[in-house]
């Protein structure tokens, strides 16, 4: 319950139902989640909201996002049949419920070991956010209630370590999705992870009161587009784990990024002929791809944009 | 004994299938008699004739803008869909692999443009799961229907219908049947897209045996060909593209015609369709694509 109230407070839960497409009571029990292994030591697993990578090796195992606070115990179950190391890292990608809203389970499920102790990291905008002063003068959410909250916050462009083997690179990718985006690179498993930034199957999310925004949204695909790199006539190589649905690769992305592009690019032109934001979206700049992204999206994703770009 | 023969008999008839009925295997050329303008020099700008698109795939070809392949230079080293592959242009080999049993185990291709290899699993496996990875050949699994091979595919990565920017999705899947006369291979292809079509699309390419053939390797590097900022991608805002005229002009056929559709893929659309808007004195363009082995002339 006091999660619930932290989700609030950091005012995501309108995007906990809306975006992950989930109804405020769903029920979870029939949800079984499926592993996919995806290169060397990483797998993704899913259930329902956002994918969890895990990372197993020697020294144990990493998780990134965490989905939702009633799947947790069904995705230790799935964890454990990969390793029996102790969990030691879990990294948000950022704030949304739907990628963060087990990690209070999972601190709690996890024994404690003061040698080995558990590392949440996020972007420093993401623990701000989850702290954040609610609305009418609500007081923030504490860390003390929540020790699933991402206390090992980083404020840098990068963050870097080695584990299990490999190094390990958490980049900002500031103002995208939102304001505390975080894309992570397993350099020896040629893996990355990308959150909600990158959604094979629907429109970018570009959380506006969040600190997200189209610019940066497209800065942070051509940043995973550096780090993918294919094997052989653009196909494999580096894997990527999106946010939102399949295992891609960089051709994917490709497909992804010039979309956004495409279309802010028409919103761009609109703009500077003086339509209003009801007059682009009655235009339908997205109408060739809603098809292929949903149109449930596109107003959304249309608005964002249009706002991004006119600052109103 | 006499209970024993017929027992005998059927069990080596029903033993049959589980090996190849029809053999495949060898070097095969591709045969570009038909659909040969789509084909070798290239399908026209805005031509979506005899093609079952939706309104999303006919917009996303108006916007389709060929500088984006010398801009985005992840685009050039792309092979062909596993569905295109059959008709581009492409020699193909075909080999069989056996498992330890001599049970036929899979039928491999490969492809010298972009060096596109398929595997066609002949061993009854499950396709991936849907959260696997795409590729641009797609999972293939096979079974036989006489001797005819049945191919279904799926796991496609999204790429095009045809080369003028009409888009396949990574949602699609499609069936092949390969049927050999003598030297003579037939694959017809049937594609459903749910994406971007609003009914099954039927297209067949003929190949010939040519023992004699040798096919090079496909060394390719991308490079960005024209310079242009980091994120640029190269496309006609709607309503502006200039080109899509051209093919209705240029064959004098009625403009409508040229947007495709499922009314276009039928015969008698022939008799409702409108008249051209102007009609060419003098056929003027690939007026002699393959016909008795001549190129194609632009005049």
């Amino acid at each position: 319950m006091k999660w619930r109230a932290a989700i609030l407070a950091a005012g995501v839960c309108g995007w906990l139902v809306s975006a992950a497409g989930q109804q405020p009571q769903q029920n979870f029990d029939n949800v079984k989640i499926q592993v996919t292994p995806v290169q060397k030591n990483i797998y993704m697993l899913f259930g329902a909201g956002g994918n969890v990578t895990v990372q197993v090796g020697k020294d144990g195992v990493l998780l990134i996002d965490t989905e939702f606070e009633p799947l947790v115990p069904k995705l230790m179950a799935e964890i454990k049949k990969l390793s029996d190391g102790p969990i030691q890292y879990i990294i948000n990608t950022h704030v949304h419920g739907d990628h963060v809203g087990g990690n209070d389970a999972f601190y709690k499920l996890i024994p404690k070991n003061p040698q080995l102790p558990l590392n949440i990291i996020a972007h420093a905008n993401v623990l701000n956010r989850l702290t954040a002063p609610g609305p009418n003068g609500a007081p923030g959410t504490s860390t003390a209630e929540h020790p699933g909250f991402p206390e090992d916050e980083y404020d840098t462009p990068y963050k870097d370590f080695y584990y299990n083997g490999e190094p390990i690179f958490i980049y900002h990718e500031p103002n995208a999705h939102t304001d505390g985006d975080s894309v992570i690179l397993f350099r020896g498993s040629d893996v990355v992870t990308t959150g909600d930034i990158f959604t094979p199957d629907s429109y970018p999310f570009i959380d506006i009161a969040r600190g997200g925004s189209v610019k940066g949204e497209i800065d942070a695909l051509d940043h995973i587009l550096e780090l993918t790199v294919p094997a052989d006539h653009q196909e494999g190589g580096t894997y990527v784990i999106p946010g939102h649905g399949r295992v891609c690769d960089e051709a994917d992305v490709v497909e992804f990024r010039d979309m956004v592009v495409i279309v802010k690019d028409r919103v761009q032109d609109l703009i500077k002929k003086g339509k209003t934001l009801d007059q682009v979206k009655a235009s339908k700049p997205t109408e060739d791809y809603d098809t292929e992204y949903g149109a449930n999206g596109a107003d959304r994703f249309v608005e964002a944009v249009y706002k991004s770009l006119s600052g109103k | 004994m006499k209970k024993t023969a017929p027992l005998l008999l059927l069990i080596a008839v029903m033993g049959v299938p589980a090996f190849a009925q029809m053999d495949f295997t060898g070097e095969w050329a591709p045969l570009y008699h038909e659909d040969n303008p789509e084909r070798i020099p290239g399908p026209e700008l805005g031509d979506y004739m005899g093609i079952p698109i939706n309104n999303a795939a006919r917009l996303r070809g108006d916007a389709y803008d060929a500088d984006r392949i010398s801009v985005v230079s992840e685009y050039q080293c792309r092979p062909h869909g596993g569905d295109y592959s059959m008709r581009g242009l492409a020699n193909m080999r075909v080999t069989e692999e056996y498992g330890p049993d001599d049970h036929l185990l899979a039928i491999h291709t490969r492809m010298n443009f972009q060096e596109q290899a398929r595997t066609i699993w002949m061993d009854a496996r499950p396709h991936p799961s849907e959260l696997a990875p795409h590729t641009f050949q797609g999972f293939s699994t096979g079974t036989w229907e006489d001797n005819m091979l049945a191919v279904f595919t799926t796991h496609e990565k999204e790429s095009y219908l045809r080369r003028n920017g009409l888009p396949r999705s990574d949602k699609a899947t499609f069936v092949e049947h390969w049927v050999r006369h003598g030297n003579l291979l037939t694959i017809v292809t049937a594609i459903t897209d749910p994406v971007f079509l609003t009914e099954t699309f039927v297209r067949s390419q003929t190949w010939q045996l040519d023992p004699g053939q040798r096919m090079g390797r496909d060394i390719c590097e991308y490079v960005p060909e024209i310079a242009k900022p980091v994120g640029t991608v190269p496309a006609h805002l709607p309503g502006t593209n200039p080109f899509l005229h051209e093919v209705a002009d240029w064959y004098g056929l009625p403009f409508e015609a040229t947007r495709g559709g499922s009314a276009t893929l039928y015969p008698e659309y022939k008799d409702k369709a409108p008249k051209p808007d102007k009609v060419p004195a003098m056929c003027d363009r690939y007026c002699a694509c393959g016909q008795n082995g001549r190129g194609c002339n632009l005049h």
